[in-house]
């Protein structure tokens, strides 16, 4: 059935269809809209699952955590501030082996003070252990949702969802949304370990020596390496059951072409009518659309960059003092490459500003015309009519 | 008295525990938990009760526990409590242990989130006065002149009163006890227990390693905090409904402090100040008790 929702309520959809035992979350712009219609539903008994309304994010982290080690199927949403303030709890989840599922929906860091839309929140928990699945729309962020659990629950790692502030959290657009019988077919109830076991008993995180931290540190990098098998099974199977998919990263008009932009998030959707006014202009040029960030799809991005001689990273966020995040962990994944790159990076949209086709095609414009690659992002904004 | 070979019978904690001799936690780690029985799921977080539990592959106690971070015990706890409800078995009871940096410091923020939502789980504060297990640094529970390596010429604050900030979230169940009381405190274990809902312990546990004392000395200094008054054995229904449970002695605190390295700079006057400061609390809790 198709809904007109905004992509927080699609979320919310996803997290009520996927039978989530249960959500604990503090309320932060723009992540609110989720927390409150699970809320609703509570109220409404049409949750299924309990709700506990915590008195921050950090201890919204530390009740999944804790709830998933019991065999729980657990849900929190946040943004910004709150992934901060998370941030400990976020490498305790994933060291921890949970299938905790969370929502981030990106907004600036302060200071200073700001609601719009930017990665750096999410893409500085990088190192944190947890994967992390991009969206481009609201479809896309409520079928990830879905997919998170299942990837979650199989990989014994943690999934965040990534949707950006406003344009996808706030803007509504048609939704379909598969009925409940649909989704327990795909997402089966939840099969965790459940490590409290009265008889059996165990010590869960016990204080470990050098060498055994750096075997589950292992451990764990190599459940990351079966997580990129597992998110591109799921997508598969999510495609083959309601006939939509994403892979881990998407290629369009990618034969031929010179340059090669590279976007994530809802920048994509727009980037998608810039390439394909460039293109009827006569112009060899393609996208690529980075979805999954952690583990990082570095044979993706090569089977398809490989050949490309120019590529452009435009993207909203921000490393102080190097570049652009995706740019950086590009220019990485490509270093073995046989065929060199000019890869030049761009900043547009941070702190949430607009990025419109027009400001896509003058960085492509750029990137195509570019005798001298900079090793220093581009700032581009729009212009000023 | 414990019938020692009872008390065997019970035992939940085993031997190989990782505290210094004649830890106080020890003792109380295990009173608590023979009182609770091993059917019980335990949260212990960074504190001296971590390092009591014992390093990986090693675990002191019979009963499924989990290592959760420094500020989040009551959370940590919260959230099994929870999934453990979802999985029909609201039966096991959740306790947790933290230290007092853990519950007046860097916790109490997420434990007063918890007690206002009163989840259900038994929360127990080993408080020793200081960051013993980091080597005794000062914390807001440390007493007012005590020596610790963060305050090397004696606190300057005055401890803070982690009971009255609990029974103001109306919790319905709160309890001071010591390892000087074994009976109480199981009893009072026990009691925690029956009920559902936040049920909070404050512990008094001395650490001989941290209180500058010999290490036969962690039973009798907690004994000798109850019988000056300087620590009385209370309980807290609803906030409210506080009921006194051992008239003290009323022994001069100087019968305390004496017995400890950490107060061995005092002079008459701080003696004195701390007499007074523990005659008026003794009095305000005795006024309480009888309902104002």
């Amino acid at each position: 059935m198709k809904k007109f929702l905004s992509g927080n309520h699609a979320v919310a959809e996803a997290v009520r269809l996927c039978r989530t035992q249960l959500v604990a979350a503090y309320p932060i712009t723009p992540q609110t809209p989720i927390y409150e219609k699970l809320s609703d539903w509570e109220a409404a008994g049409e949750l299924g699952g309990l709700m506990m309304r915590v008195e921050s994010e950090h201890s919204a982290m530390a009740a999944c955590l804790s709830a998933s080690l019991t065999g729980a199927r657990t849900f929190t949403a946040t943004s910004s501030q709150g992934i901060a303030l998370m941030h400990e709890m976020l490498h305790f989840a994933s060291g921890c082996r949970t299938s905790v599922v969370m929502a981030c929906v990106n907004r600036t860091l302060a200071a200073p003070w700001a609601f719009w839309a930017d990665q750096t929140d999410s893409l500085s928990q990088r190192d944190t252990g947890w994967m992390q699945i991009y969206c481009e729309d609201n479809q896309e962020s409520f079928d990830s949702t879905i997919q998170a659990f299942r990837i979650a629950e199989k990989v014994l790692l943690p999934c965040m969802v990534v949707l950006e502030a406003n344009f996808i959290s706030h803007f509504m657009e048609p939704v379909e949304i598969p009925d409940q019988k649909e989704v327990d077919r795909f997402l089966p109830a939840v099969g965790i370990p459940k490590r409290f076991d009265v008889d059996n008993p165990g010590y869960v995180m016990g204080v470990v020596s050098q060498t055994q931290f750096e075997g589950y540190r292992q451990l764990s990098h190599e459940a990351m390496r079966y997580g990129l098998e597992t998110v591109e099974e799921v997508d598969r199977e999510f495609r083959t059951q309601f006939g939509r998919g994403y892979g881990l990263v998407e290629g369009v008009a990618i034969e031929d072409a010179e340059l090669v932009l590279v976007t994530s998030g809802s920048i994509t959707s727009t980037a998608r009518v810039a390439i394909a006014n460039l293109r009827k202009k006569g112009l060899r040029v393609g996208l690529l659309k980075i979805r999954l960030f952690r583990p990082y799809p570095t044979a993706a991005l090569r089977k398809i960059l490989d050949p490309i001689p120019r590529i452009a990273v435009l993207e909203r966020n921000l490393s102080l003092g190097r570049e652009g995040i995706f740019c950086s962990e590009l220019k990485a994944a490509l270093v073995n490459s046989p065929t060199p790159h000019r890869i030049q990076g761009y900043l547009a949209g941070i702190g949430g500003t607009d990025v419109n086709p027009g400001l896509i095609e003058r960085v492509i414009m750029d990137g195509l015309g570019r005798e001298q690659v900079s090793d220093e992002p581009v700032w581009m904004r729009e212009e000023k009519v | 008295m414990i019938n020692p070979e009872k008390a065997r019978a019970a035992e939940v904690m085993r031997s190989g525990h990782m505290g210094c001799p004649g830890c106080g936690h020890a003792i109380g780690m295990r009173l608590v938990l023979q009182a609770l029985g091993n059917r019980a799921v335990v949260v212990v977080v960074p504190s001296c009760v971590a390092v009591v539990s014992g390093p990986y592959p090693n675990a002191c106690f019979n009963v499924p526990m989990f290592h959760s971070a420094f500020e989040i015990a009551a959370p940590t706890a919260a959230g099994i409590s929870a999934a453990l409800k979802i999985q029909g078995k609201s039966d096991i009871p959740v306790l947790a242990f933290a230290g007092d940096g853990g519950t007046f410091d860097i916790g109490l923020q997420s434990l007063s989130g918890a007690a206002d939502r009163n989840e259900d789980f038994i929360y127990v504060c080993m408080d020793n006065e200081a960051y013993m297990n980091t080597g005794i640094q000062v914390s807001s529970s440390t007493p007012q002149f005590a020596w610790t390596g963060t305050s090397p010429k004696g606190n300057t604050r005055r401890k803070k009163q982690i009971m009255e900030i609990m029974a103001a979230h109306r919790i319905p169940y709160a309890a001071t006890a010591c390892i000087g009381f074994p009976e109480d405190l199981m009893r009072k274990v026990k009691r925690a227990k029956e009920i559902r809902g936040t049920r909070f312990l404050h512990l008094l546990s001395p650490c001989p390693t941290g209180w500058k004392m010999a290490e036969n000395m962690a039973p009798m200094s907690a004994a000798a905090a109850v019988e000056t008054s300087i620590f009385p054995l209370y309980e807290i229904v609803e906030g409210t409904e506080y009921t006194i449970n051992h008239i003290p002695k009323g022994l001069p605190v100087e019968k305390y402090l004496s017995l400890q390295g950490r107060y061995k700079h005092l002079g008459q006057e701080e003696i004195r100040t701390i007499q007074a400061e523990t005659d008026r609390a003794w009095k305000e809790l005795q006024r309480r008790a009888k309902g104002g």
